[in-house]
This record gives structure tokens, sequence and C-alpha cells, in this order.
């Protein structure tokens, strides 16, 4: 039962383009009208032939490529800072008690090693910063959902938030012995204060560059209140709020070896930071440097051991890490 | 010769169901800005989607058949009028996929299946079931980024029919796709429309898009959206886009399209 019987029918015929605006169809026109619908095994094959062309080609380098590409320039680099400091030592820049060898640094390294008190020194320091930061992550993602979801709040701290991670955490360290005396209590609350702006921030943020579409997809299949946060909202704010995970712990870490550095009692227990102290008191250049070097070596191989790895994850699987 | 155009609306067909409609736009309107600089979207807009129909929404830009659907989906209240779905929340499919990148495509269908409380044991079969329904078996562990813009469409419809509502709209999803892509899903559509009983409402600025798929082409004006015009299309399934009927007919309806764009140039 054809349809249609207009005057225009035989001016416009296949060439209907003028009006349809669909330019593709037309080509293919011809006599297939005759039998329209061909078996669906010609439409399952197009199809087929259709992903295959247009599916994205995933491929992964070798792993010993991966190493020689990403290890090799970072190795390299420090090699050539360490021989910089020999030629320093070598030829004496300054006396060799104000700036001593890596060799001097390095055994200073194997002297509280084989007295078996260096891992317990880090043990310490990690052990505080891991805490601080899970404290902080427990907190900061609470304040951040409730800064990013809640339009009141939202003006009223959220300011105040941003602005708090410009204020190094060190000048809180006076405060809050002040407040907690010398005691653990003061070590973590400013790690607290520290991190927790950074995560909170990170998650508002994330949240707020979450697709619009995403919330709409999430409201038509019934993802409301609740399930909305957990089923949409917060894996869509993911590679954010990661990225505010991160510089919570490099703060947590920071503002732990300020707390450390300044709140010094022989009950706390030694950490990285009592350590780097007590080489400043007892005029040690090569301890102090070896300190240093232990706080910068923890920070790094937290943030590569498992920051890293996790965002590597997250931005992989969604498509967004591009190979280069 | 039949007669194509048709301004009544259809006899419901009484098919014995609760509700002779599957969704009932009665004189809807709708309007944004605050009173007195109020911008009319839409004016008065009544149509009633039959249990199992096909019927194409089609405008020019800024007609508000977005805004329509948005409306019928429950995303956006209407100024005046009212809306009915007796099956519940409509699914809604849209332009871009909007599948969420952070799980897989099976994953994204077994979403909808628990949102609609569907027991967890029941969950994997029956997304596997739909991927099958829109022939991408092999995808369900696949990564959005990974399958392609025809895929990714695939996907979102299995996702939509994962709600197992009674009512489908669709907001131009096939808009950003390659024609022949576009015309595999065409197929696609018709025939899982035809095997589910679906009552669908899809919106496009294509013409012949419309009269490719629909039983019913509704022609909204633009600014503020009104019902122009309305088709009843009795070319037989399965169709194809180069048909001679169907070419026709576009013919027909697109003169009808460039008169209600014209007016709009004439103040």
């Amino acid at each position: 039962m054809a349809s249609t019987e207009t005057e225009a029918q035989s001016a416009t015929g296949s060439g209907g383009a003028t009006g349809a605006g669909e330019s593709a169809a037309t080509a293919a026109a011809g006599p297939a009208g005759a039998a329209p619908g061909g078996p669906s095994g010609d439409l399952a094959g197009l199809e087929a032939g259709l992903d295959a062309l247009d599916a994205a080609v995933a491929d992964r380098q070798p792993w010993l490529r991966t190493v020689a590409t990403k290890a090799f320039p970072p190795l390299i680099a420090v090699v050539i800072v360490l021989g910089l400091w020999q030629l320093a030592y070598h030829f004496a820049l300054k006396p060799h008690y104000l700036l001593p060898s890596p060799v001097d640094v390095g055994r200073s390294l194997q002297e509280k090693w084989l007295e078996g008190t260096l891992l317990s020194f880090v043990w310490t320091s990690v052990s505080r910063g891991a805490l601080g930061f899970l404290a902080s992550v427990a907190i900061g993602t609470a304040l951040g959902l409730v800064v990013a979801q809640v339009k009141v709040v939202r003006a009223a701290i959220g300011p105040i938030l941003s602005g708090l991670q410009s204020l190094p955490s060190v000048a809180w360290v006076p405060a809050a012995i002040i407040w907690f005396g010398l005691s653990d209590a003061t070590i973590y609350a400013v790690v607290l204060l520290g991190a927790v702006p950074s995560i909170a921030n990170g998650l508002v943020s994330g949240v707020d560059q979450i697709s619009p579409l995403y919330l709409r997809a999430g409201r038509t299949l019934g993802a409301t209140g609740l399930a909305g946060v957990r089923h949409v909202l917060l894996p869509a704010a993911l590679p954010g709020y990661l990225a505010g995970l991160k510089q919570g712990w490099a703060f947590s870490w920071r503002s732990l070896m300020a707390a450390e550095l300044i709140v010094n009692a022989p009950d706390l227990g030694t950490g990285l930071g009592q350590l780097l102290e007590q080489g400043r008191e007892l005029q040690d250049m090569s301890w102090v440097l070896a300190a240093i070097l232990l706080i910068l070596i923890v920070g790094i191989g937290i943030e590569l051991l498992i920051f890293a790895p996790m965002e590597r994850h997250v931005l992989r699987s969604r498509g967004l890490l591009m190979k280069g | 010769m039949t007669t194509t155009t048709l301004t009544e609306q259809p006899a419901a067909a009484d098919t014995g169901t609760a509700a002779p409609y599957a969704v009932r736009i009665d004189h809807v309107s709708k309007a944004f800005g605050r009173p007195g600089a109020q911008q009319h979207v839409l004016d008065d807009i009544s149509i009633d989607v039959a249990p199992g129909e096909f019927v194409c929404l089609l405008g020019a830009s800024g007609c508000g058949k977005s805004t329509l659907l948005n409306l019928v989906a429950g995303l956006d209240a209407p100024s005046a009028g009212g809306i009915e779905t007796p099956g519940g929340r409509p699914a809604l499919m849209f332009q871009e996929h909007a599948l969420f990148p952070w799980l897989t495509a099976g994953r994204n269908i077994e979403l909808a299946l628990r949102l609609r409380g569907l027991p967890r044991a029941e969950r994997r079969t029956e997304a596997e079931r739909l991927l099958e329904l829109v022939r991408l078996s092999g995808a369900y562990g696949k990564r959005v980024h990974e399958l392609s813009g025809g895929m990714r469409q695939r996907v979102a419809m299995a996702r939509a029919l994962a709600q197992d509502s009674r009512l489908l709209l669709m907001d131009e999803p096939f808009a950003a796709l390659d024609a022949i892509t576009r015309d595999v899903l065409h197929d696609e559509l018709t025939r899982i429309w035809r095997e589910t009983g679906l009552s669908v409402l899809f919106v496009t600025h294509n013409v012949r898009e419309a009269v490719r798929l629909a039983e019913r082409v509704v022609l909204l004006s633009s600014r503020p959206g009104r019902i122009a015009h309305e088709w009843r299309v009795d070319i037989p399934q399965p169709r194809r886009i180069e048909d001679a009927a169907v070419a026709d007919l576009s013919v027909e309806i697109t003169e009808q399209l460039r008169g209600e764009i014209r007016r709009h140039g004439q103040h």
C-alpha cells in the first residue's frame, strides 16, 4: 500500500535530496527499493565491518621498552647530580664539614642502618603520615561532598577552603602546640589542617568538572539521592578526586615534617623530622643531608608506588590517557 | 491512492490494556525566564502516543522538541498542562551515548538493571541478553572508549531497554553518526521496536529519518513550538531510506518544514 501520490513525485524522484537533506541515502538508491530490507545477515555483516573499521585498536608497549623509556632518564639525571656534587666536594667549594661528599652521606645512612634504627625512624614518620592522611581523606571527602552539593555551604566556606590551601601548614604549629602541648595530637592536628583542604578542594573541582550529560543520564536511569552520589557522582568525579588525594598526601607529608621538626619531645618517638633536627643540633651535616634524602625518597616513593599507578589505572580505563 | 496527511488523533488501538496511550501530552506549554520577560518555547502541545506506536517529532532547531522530550522524561516540569506516562518512568536516549566511561559496556547495562531493582543473580544474564538483542554479544567487557560510535549507541540502546520501560524516548540519537552507520541503526531500531512492541517517541530534525522510522510524523513549528501538521506514514516496514515512497513523503514534509522556517524570516 504505497502512501503518496503527490504532484511533486515525478520531479523529485530519487533526486529528492533537494528537500530531504539526507546526503548519503540517495547515493545508495537503486533497484533496492523493490525489495526493501535485505536479509538480516547482510545487516549483521555490514555492522561487523563497521565495528571492525571504527573500533579503537589497543596496543600496549612491551614492558621492557616502557622501563627503558620511563626509568632511564631520571636515573641519568640522578647520576649527573651526584657527579656534580662529588666535583664540588672534590674542589672543596665549601669546607668538608659544611659540604660532605655523597659517600659521607651514604656512610651516615649505613651507620644508622647498622644500628638498626633507620627503619624505625622511617616507619614512625610513615605511619604517622599514613594515619593522618587517612583521617584527612575521611574528613576531606565528607567536607568536599557537602561543599560541592550544597549551595549555601559552598558560598559560605568554599572560598575559605581554597584560601586555606595557600596557608603553609607550618603556620599552624605554634597554635597547635599551645592547644595540645608537645604531643601526637599536635602533629596530627597540623597534618589534618594541611591535607583536608586539598582533598576537599580536589573533590569539589572533580564534581564541578562532571559532564552534565552523565548527571542527566543518571537521573533518567533512576539514580537519584544517595544512589546518584554512589553510582554517578563519585565515580564521575574520581579523576579530580584522585588529583586532590595526591596533593593531599604531599601536603600531609610536608606538614608532618614541619611538625616533627618543631615538636620534639623524648617520649614522642623519633621520626625523620626529629632525626633532621638532631643532626642540626649535633652540627653533623652528613646526618642532616641523609635525613633530607630519606624524607624525599619516602615522599617520591609513595607517590610512585601508590598514587601514580592508581591515577594511571583510572585514566586508562576511561580512555583519557594518551600514549606518547 | 491513500491519503498520507491526517490531523486527527489516531484511534487508540484497543488492545485491551489499561491505558489507551503510552504517553499523553495534554495541552502542555513551557516558558523559560521570569514573568514579564518570558520566552515561550512550547505552546499548547497535545500528543498521544498509543501503546506500541512509533512517533517522530520533527522540527527545525529551536522548536523546543528536545525540551518537550525532557518534560516527558520528567527532567523538567511543564509551565502548563499535564503529561501522563502510565507505564512509569520512560527510558531516554541522547544524541551523545552518555554511557559511563568508568564502567564496561556490560556494567553500564547492569547498573540500569540494578537501579530498576533486578536481583544481582539475574543481572549478568539479562545484560548478555540485551547485548545480544543489539548484536553486540562480544562487547560485555569492553570499555566505552574501545567501541566505535555506532557500537556506543547500540550499547546505549541496550541500556535504555534495560530500564524495562514501555516507552522509549529518543533525542536525535543518530545525529552524530555517519550515514552508513545511521542507516544500519535505523534497521536495528525498527527491528527492535517490532520485536519488543515498545512505544517510541523519537525527536529529529532529519525528515527522511522521520519518514524512514515512524508510523506517525508530527511537525512542530518554532518559537513557540506548536503542532503544525501531522502525517500518518503507511509505507510498510521494513522500509529503506532510499525507497521512492519515503523520498516522496519526505519532499512533501520538507516543503511544509521550509514554510514554517520561512515564516520566521518575515518579522
